[in-house]
């Protein structure tokens, strides 16, 4: 079943796979990121009762959702790490982690922004506010973790574990509004009631929502290749890679 | 699967299991803690699990919407006084000297942190504003005003 999966798990096989996908990603990732955020920002109405303030959501909730989206990846990524031993699932924990806790401080800096002008105050410790911080901490205790050791392969399991252990917090990030009083407003877009959002608001932020999503693969797969080819870096496909593009530069 | 790759699985599964286990009994016992505000009845019939009721004097936050028609200004200061509500039912009046958020209005709900100076009255000195998660552009909201769940400005 899994069959055609099997070569991937060579690093050159991957390292090419990732080549191929990249311009695809980055190109609907600019297509998607113009469309969006003119729409978004220049056409979609005012809200009723926010104003134009309200135009924050077309980058927070895209980073935020891509922040967890990474984090989630990265579990499961950790867990076939773990199980099964496959040295790429650790270089994608290691490629992935940055990209996310940039995401995910996108997310907090453009709450507080949009905090301080609707809430009155740019920072309250309410549970969803208090949450994604330690989204932040724990993607920054994966990234440290990783480079503490000089042993990649004892790197690759420590961030592996710790990965695992933070993939409680993401329930907590999505139910604190539930669960709790707090400041932060409940789910617009991820509940299974309709969304609560005019449609002609709806459409740019799912198409920001796809665009984050893009992003975050193009800089995932851009740092996994990166990641692949400095661990790989004493192997011959690597020397005759270097030799090849040396020698095509001429 | 061979028995290695078995037990590593085993290993990793109980990982998570347990810790979620563990994170969600600690969750469990910080419940009302981690509650950032109470409601207006919470402050007067206590919490609903515990019964744990505001000691008077104390710092809390409170949540709640404005009681419409409740809004009293002091036309020769900042000083501002209304009344909170929830499903409950319970009334909690609270003072405040300053500027209230712009989004603050009758209907609204706000979270106001201050001192409790009696079983309904607080004195707040600082006023945030809830808004909720419905977005919408002005003429849909003026088409659908009167609804319940809409909280629109009557300007």
């Amino acid at each position: 079943m899994w069959k055609w999966l099997h070569p991937y798990a060579k690093p050159e096989k991957s390292y090419q796979l990732a080549g191929k996908l990249l311009p695809w990603f980055v190109v609907a990732t600019v297509i998607t990121f113009v469309v969006g955020l003119v729409w978004g920002l220049l056409f979609a109405p005012a809200d009723y009762q926010q104003g134009d303030s309200f135009r924050i959501i077309y980058i927070h909730v895209p980073a935020a959702m891509m922040a967890m989206a990474a984090y989630s990846t990265m579990a499961i990524a950790a867990f076939i790490a773990l199980v099964w031993q496959i040295r790429l699932a650790e270089m994608n924990i290691a490629a992935i982690a940055p990209v996310g806790a940039v995401f995910t401080f996108i997310a907090l800096v453009t709450g507080a922004a949009w905090g301080k002008p609707m809430w009155g105050a740019w920072w309250v410790w309410d549970a969803r506010l208090t949450s994604e911080l330690i989204l932040l901490f724990v993607y920054l205790g994966i990234i440290a973790l990783y480079n503490a050791f000089s042993d990649k392969v004892l790197a690759g399991r420590a961030a592996s574990i710790l990965t695992l252990v933070g993939v409680i917090n993401l329930p907590i990030i999505h139910y604190s509004v539930v669960w709790w009083n707090t400041l932060h407003q409940g789910a617009t877009l991820m509940k299974f009631d309709k969304p609560s959002m005019a449609p002609e608001m709806l459409w740019p932020l799912i198409i920001m929502i796809i665009g984050f999503a893009t992003f975050l693969g193009a800089l995932s797969l851009l740092r996994f290749r990166n990641e692949i080819l400095a661990r790989e870096s004493h192997r011959p496909w690597v020397s005759a890679l270097v030799t090849e593009k040396l020698e095509g530069g001429k | 699967m061979n028995p290695r790759r078995k037990k590593r699985l085993l290993i990793t599964s109980a990982l998570v299991v347990g810790l979620s286990l563990a994170v969600g009994l600690v969750l469990f016992a910080l419940q009302q803690n981690i509650d950032l505000f109470y409601t207006p009845t919470e402050i007067i019939e206590g919490k609903k699990e515990t019964g744990i009721k505001p000691e008077v004097g104390q710092r809390l936050r409170i949540g709640g919407m404005v009681l419409n028609g409740s809004v009293k200004r002091d036309p020769e200061s900042l000083k501002v006084s209304f009344d909170l509500i929830d499903n409950g039912g319970g009334i909690v009046t609270v003072f405040f000297t300053g500027i209230l958020p712009d989004l603050f209005r009758e209907g609204q709900g706000i979270v106001a942190q201050g001192e409790l100076l009696n079983a309904t009255q607080v004195n707040a000195f600082e006023v945030l504003a809830k808004h909720d998660e419905e977005y919408m552009p002005p003429e849909v909201a003026e088409a659908l005003e009167g609804m319940d769940h809409l909280k629109t400005d009557k300007k």
